[in-house]
């Protein structure tokens, strides 16, 4: 099955990201495919590479990285709500691309199941 | 219908609203500070012990562990790992998380 | 590939303006999606019914007054717009109120049309 995720909160701050997270890698893990994980709203924060998080802390970001470099998910930031909060392709982290909300849209309409996570 | 439900019943209406709306036959997964609304003993059990009569309940086992709450779960109420989180959506036609 | 497929995307707002982004990006989504040439419907309940709120004034709080797009939305031929009965009268509102035209509906009315969506989004 097809499944997609959005993500609409950002790292540490909330579980969301978190969640999302366990849950993408249980999709994979179960044989399904995933198509997209899609980050709007505070969500695009997850995708600074500006991140630095204590040695003893999990590191939100580069999970996402690794599991875009490894199982080829298309990770997208949405471009006018990274904009806002100060995600530009300079601080952009690995395997994350900025991308319009159509992307959004498009993951909902291509895939059999489309998964929020949020506040 | 699967219904993905993550606020305390104590802090947010969000797992009210959602049991005012699902319809019979729908399924609700409790997730992150949701999950405290299956455990025994809180201000909401009763509106939870009436709702498994309506709906599927399940409450994500991580998320209660986490939060020292596994052994409170409600009976009726089952429990389900990520993996199992992923096959309830599978399983339904469709599915909303109430932010 | 997305070419030609109509889903019934819903979107559910729950939340309060201003207070939170998540109305007026939502709203933004919303827009994208009709762009997309897909079954758009919208849903109001809990605190989402003040997003139609008329008599909006954003001077004093120096945010973007967004309320006019939702009188917009006809233009993108968005015109199911579902407003919660019980939340409206919970909160003292009336079809008066509000700055659009919409259906009400009850509680059971809406779950019942959320159980016919593809894609349901809350924000």
């Amino acid at each position: 099955m097809l499944f997609a995720v959005t993500i609409n909160e950002g790292p540490y701050q909330h579980q969301a990201s978190d969640s999302a997270y366990l849950f993408c890698r249980a999709v994979l893990e179960k044989g399904h495919e995933l198509r997209r994980v899609f980050f709007y709203n505070d969500g695009v924060n997850n995708a600074s590479s500006l991140t630095e998080p204590p040695l003893d802390d999990r590191n939100i970001v580069n999970r996402w990285s690794k599991l875009a470099a490894d199982h080829k998910v298309d990770l997208v930031v949405c471009v006018a709500a990274a904009l806002r909060r100060g995600i530009r392709d300079e601080n952009l982290a690995a395997g994350f691309r900025i991308s319009g909300l159509g992307q959004l849209v498009e993951a909902g309409i291509e895939a059999d199941r489309l998964v929020t996570f949020g506040d | 219908m699967l219904h993905i439900v993550n606020k305390s019943p104590a802090e947010r209406n969000t797992l009210d609203s959602c049991l005012r709306v699902a319809q019979e036959g729908g399924a609700i997964l409790l997730i992150e500070d949701g999950v405290y609304a299956a455990t025994r003993g809180n201000e909401g059990e009763s509106q939870l012990r009436d709702a498994l009569s309506r709906f599927k309940v399940y409450a994500l086992a991580p998320d209660l562990e986490a939060r020292g709450m596994f052994d409170r779960v409600m009976e009726g109420v089952t429990t389900v790992d990520y993996g199992g989180f992923v096959d309830l959506v599978a399983e339904h036609k469709n599915c909303q998380s109430w932010l | 590939m997305s070419e030609g497929t109509v889903k019934k995307f819903m979107f559910v707002n729950r939340k309060a303006p201003y207070g939170t982004v998540y109305a007026l990006e939502s709203l933004e989504v919303v827009l994208i999606t009709a762009a997309f040439d897909q079954d758009v419907s919208l849903v109001f309940m809990d605190d989402g019914v003040f997003q139609l709120k008329k008599g909006q004034q954003t001077k004093g709080i120096e945010n973007k007054n967004f309320s006019p797009t939702y009188r917009a939305l006809d233009g993108y031929d968005i015109e199911k717009l579902y407003v919660e009965a019980e939340a409206m009268a919970a909160r003292g509102l009336t079809e008066d109120d509000l700055l659009v035209d919409v259906t009400v509906m009850s509680r059971a009315e809406l779950g019942k049309l959320m159980e016919e969506q593809d894609v349901v989004l809350t924000f």
